[in-house]
């Protein structure tokens, strides 16, 4: 019989290590800011209960599968051993108590993640509305008055407060790094507080499927030193475009685009967080029509972006990478 | 409505269905003329109202769902097996895992569950059918539609894209254009009232068609299961009906419930859904735990350890269910003291949970084990199960599910509930109780190298979806790039996958090899059971179950009957006329008509849709008119099919 079971001990004990020792490289478990700091440990510390949990049931499994297994000289039956009052007490009770102790810090967590990181709560947070429209985001810097589209500055060490809404379907807002997302919804305006330790790139993306286009809905948030968020605000006011209402309707159009930078932002035209149907209107006045994903229409659409994606590649490439931030 | 946006066109793979449709079909129709079995099929099981062919044709048909899920699902794991991979567009995985998701859970878990539960329940109990015999027909016949008419979406119309969660406004008109959709909403309606039906079917049936000295806590725990699911069935599927027809009314009449425009509220749907959707997952993970029950009571030769608490930590669960769907989005900004409440009732969950399985381990304590198939299997449940739990526990402490929230941690947690327990206890229990249904058993030796083909391939599977949770991989995501360095882990679990896939055609395999070549059963107590099923004369009980009603004194009635060597031989004064409802060939057509009425609404083509409905109504008023009390069988047939000389 332990021959049997040994597949199961050796593949739990395969996971313990693994865990312990990938842990590092997970995105998640490799948190660059206080909000996924305190997510982590969190999460570590529910994987040692829950690692526990799992040594304890298999160890039991085994033990009682191999003592009790039938074979010739079979000791110990007891046919009418059905309950004991005793064991089964003790078995309500250690869950709870486990229960509790998980309890505990992931309110306290909870609380703590509605505010301001505790670090730096007496600075004022940064804010940033973040919108979702199909498949790109915008994000508007009030009090810069800039606008910029599937990218991100921030500053390190202060906290940012996203303002998060949606232009269509409900997103997600997803830096992992940085720490846990939060729905965007037309219509109503969801809060998230989040903030970088450390200077460097992050990646973020919609995590809540949003159709055909969800899987590139990304972006990048770039951390960068006090000053220098400063300047590259004030030299995007001073250089970039304004954003026009005409343009500003073409992004209501599903689909991707660029990274945008705009020396003024759509909050003159429209908050989604108060006007939900926005970006209907806004597909309606540019004459839009859905089209059903099978009818020849469609299809045609798909391979005219397949070509206008494969195009851009190219061109990308050849011009070495465009990325100019 | 154009012909392009009417049949699927333009993929290979979709005209290859097409021809194996057409292809399967044809050879149905020559095979059934050719050998005149158009008859015995509408004789013997269209119109059947018995209870156990119910169920074998729930089964039937969830094998067959498994399959066309598993085929999703493999497709999935392909195009996921490699970063940039070009095997499916974007359109087409969010189609394959829609209707994957939907017919798993809608159209496999459940409708397998149901079949096992319509097989064994009236024989556990003691009864010879169910309450409501054409009732029972009404439902099977609604879900068997509702299957179909979501099924074909594949080739005609095209199939949803928006989730088996459907989240509006996605789903709506706007986002979701064409008849796609309207499949999830029809379907799921017309087998959503079968469920419904079955719900209230099972419940009476189990609070008044029990044997003689069968009390409450007397009854075997899988009857016990499947009371508490039936109760939860009344309660949630009500809350799914009116979901969807809010729903339909914004795709179909322009009302504005979920909508973007008219202050629809999106949030609504999110929480109209997992009211009903987070019971759903106790509707389906509840039998299986009877069955686990049943067979590690059987197969440990011992009482359930703890059968009150098995049963009270039942009903926690079925209550605590309706008091967490919160947990499936703490996301939405509902505040601290909310995410609160709900993280620590849906960790509450845990606790019962755990009772359950310490004391199906100490059943197996001081017992005698054997390890027979079912046995490998609730085996493996225990053993793959708390791995679920315990990272469900995990996801319920909001703060981190923040970050666990629409990841690949999130579908390798459900998945090892779903699987680990609804699968495992779906295959435990057909194996289990495949002798009272065929007569035979499947092949120990073949079914021990599915169990281990199916449960390694799990594993690898699903175990590296936490790690890629944990590294940022989105579920739902249609590819991705070679530098987010998440190809090995999926490449490893498209193998899992794969390797599960094959451990499914073994299984197939068996049933064919089994039912040419196993030693057929000469009594009806085919593992030394304990409960009242096994206690039938034949192999396979006839079709009134019981000649004579038996009378339960105790748990385990069957069993301590056995100990005692007083199991009661019928003789012929214990065989009276026995009364039986008739067949109906009702049912099957009202299901017909609500195909008609589906395909109608799903096209919005409303003379369809009317139609439909006249036909349905039509029928019901036909059967209120139809006086048909059933029939009685005499005492010389039951002598007869009993064996019994006078
Ligand atoms: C120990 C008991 C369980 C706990 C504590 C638990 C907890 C959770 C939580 C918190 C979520 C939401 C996670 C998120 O969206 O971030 C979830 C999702 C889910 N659970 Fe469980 N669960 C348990 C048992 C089950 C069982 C028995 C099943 C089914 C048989 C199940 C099926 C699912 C499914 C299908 C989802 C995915 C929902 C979606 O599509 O978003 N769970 N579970
Ligand atoms: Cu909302
Ligand atoms: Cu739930």
């Amino acid at each position: 019989m332990m021959q049997r079971l040994k597949p199961f001990l050796t593949f739990g004990l395969l996971i313990a290590v693994f865990m312990l020792s990938g842990c590092s490289d997970m995105v998640v478990l490799d948190p660059k800011g206080p909000v996924g700091e305190q997510q982590k440990d969190l999460i570590m510390y529910s994987i040692w209960f829950m690692l526990f949990i799992l040594l304890v049931v298999y160890a039991l499994t085994a033990f009682i599968v191999y003592k009790y297994r039938d074979r010739k000289n079979h000791k110990g039956y007891d046919p009418d051993n059905e309950g004991s009052h005793l064991l089964e007490t003790i078995w309500w009770i250690i869950p709870i108590i486990i229960t509790i102790a998980l309890a505990v810090p992931t309110v306290k967590t909870i609380y703590s993640l509605e505010g301001p990181p505790e670090e730096t709560k007496d600075q004022k947070p940064l804010v940033i509305h973040a919108t979702s429209v199909d498949w790109k985001w915008v994000f508007t810097y009030p009090e810069q008055d800039i606008e910029t589209v599937n990218y991100l500055h921030i500053p390190e060490d202060r906290p940012v407060l996203f303002k998060l809404t949606s232009a269509d379907s409900m997103a997600s807002f997803w830096v992992p790094q940085l720490g846990g997302q939060k729905y965007a919804m037309a219509g109503m305006e969801t809060k998230l507080y989040l903030q970088a330790d450390e200077q460097g790139t992050y990646e973020g993306r919609n995590s809540n499927f949003t159709g055909e286009g969800f899987t590139d809905h990304t972006f990048d948030v770039m951390a960068m030193s006090d000053e220098e968020f400063e300047k590259w605000a004030s030299e995007t006011k001073a250089d970039a475009p304004e954003l026009t209402k005409e343009q500003y309707d073409k992004l209501m159009l599903p689909g991707h685009v660029k990274e945008m930078t705009f020396s003024s932002t759509h909050l003159g035209f429209v908050n989604h967080a108060d006007e939900a149907d926005y970006a209907i209107k806004a597909r309606e006045r540019l004459g839009y029509e859905p089209l059903i994903p099978h009818s020849k229409a469609a299809k045609e659409k798909r391979e005219e972006e397949k070509e206008k994606k494969q195009q851009e590649q190219e061109e990308s490439e050849s011009h070495g990478d465009s990325h100019a931030h | 409505m154009k012909w392009d946006e009417f049949f699927v066109t333009g993929d290979p793979l979709i005209y290859g269905a097409d021809v194996s449709i057409v292809l399967t079909m044809a050879g149905i129709l020559f095979y059934m003329t050719r050998y005149k079995k158009w008859k015995w099929l509408w004789t013997e099981w269209l119109t059947t109202v018995d209870h156990k062919k119910l169920g074998i044709m729930y089964i039937v048909s969830a094998v067959l769902m498994l399959f066309r899920g598993g085929v999703d699902a493999l497709l999935m794991r392909t195009q996921l097996a490699v970063p940039e991979a070009k095997f499916l567009d974007s359109q087409h995985y969010n189609e394959i895992f829609t209707t994957h998701g939907t017919i798993m859970i809608i159209f496999m878990a459940m409708p397998f569950l149901i079949g096992i539960i319509n097989v064994v329940v009236p024989l556990q109990i003691g009864a010879r059918d169910v309450a409501y015999p054409y009732l029972n027909a009404v439902s099977f016949w609604t879900f068997f539609i509702g299957a179909m008419l979501f099924n074909i979406s594949f080739v005609i119309g095209g199939s949803p894209s928006a989730g088996w969660t459907s989240y509006m406004p996605l789903a709506s008109n706007e986002l979701s254009p064409g008849p796609g959709q309207n499949y999830y909403l029809w379907g799921l309606q017309i087998a959503g009232i079968g469920t419904l039906l079955t719900g209230i079917n099972f419940l009476v049936t189990i609070l008044k068609m029990r044997a003689p000295g069968m009390t409450l806590f007397r009854m075997p725990m899988f009857t016990w299961s499947s009371l508490v699911t039936m109760v939860i069935i009344i309660f949630a599927f009500p809350i799914l009906t009116v979901a969807l027809a809010l729903m339909s009314f914004d795709r179909l009449f322009g009302s504005h419930f979920f909508t973007l425009q008219g202050e629809g509220m999106d949030m609504l749907w999110a929480n109209l859904f997992w009211l009903w959707g987070h019971p759903e997952v106790y509707i389906v993970i509840l039998p299986a735990f009877g069955i686990f029950s049943e067979i590690i009571s059987t197969f440990s030769k011992k009482t359930l350890f703890g059968y009150k608490a098995m049963i009270w930590s039942m009903l926690l669960i079925a209550g605590y269910s309706f008091l967490v769907w919160v947990h499936h989005f703490f996301t939405m900004g509902s505040g601290a003291a909310v995410n609160s409440v709900f993280s620590i009732t849906t960790m509450a969950i845990g606790i019962p949970t755990g009772v359950k399985i310490f004391n199906w381990l100490f059943t197996m304590y001081r017992g005698k084990i054997q390890f027979t198939t079912p046995m490998l299997w609730s085996l493996g449940f225990i053993v793959n199960f708390v791995v679920g739990g315990v990272t469900g526990v995990m996801l319920a402490m909001a703060a981190a599910d923040y970050q666990y929230h629409n990841t690949y941690f999130l579908v390798s947690h459900f998945h090892y509930v779903l699987i680990a327990g609804t699968v495992f206890g779906c295959f435990a229990g057909l194996i289990y109780w495949y002798p009272k249904m065929f007569g035979y058993k499947l092949n120990e030796r073949i079914g021990k190298w599915v169990f281990w083909l199916f449960t390694i391939g799990f594993n690898v599977c699903f175990m590296p979806q936490y790690f890629l949770g944990l590294d940022g991989m989105p579920r739902r995501v249609y590819t991705y790039s070679e530098e987010s360095g998440w190809g090995p882990l999926n490449m490893v679990s498209t193998l899992g996958g794969f390797m599960m896939g094959i451990a499914f055609l073994v299984l197939v395999y068996n049933m064919y090899y089994s039912f040419r070549f196993a030693k057929r059963e000469t009594t009806g107590d085919a593992w030394d059971g304990r409960t009242l099923e096994w206690s039938t004369p034949s192999a396979m009980p006839p079709f009134y179950n019981f000649a004579k009603i038996p009378e339960v004194t105790g748990l385990d009635h069957f069993w301590r009957q056995k100990q005692a060597g007083k199991v009661e031989k019928l003789t012929a004064k214990d065989i009276k006329k026995i009364h039986m409802p008739s067949n109906s060939g009702v049912p099957f057509i009202m299901g017909s008509f609500f195909f008609v009425l589906g395909f109608g609404f799903v096209f919005d083509w409303m003379w369809m849709a009317i139609l439909g409905g006249i036909g349905v109504i039509g029928t019901l008023i036909y059967r209120s008119f139809e006086y048909d009390d059933g029939y009685y069988v005499s005492v010389e047939e039951v002598l007869e099919t009993e064996k019994i000389s006078k």
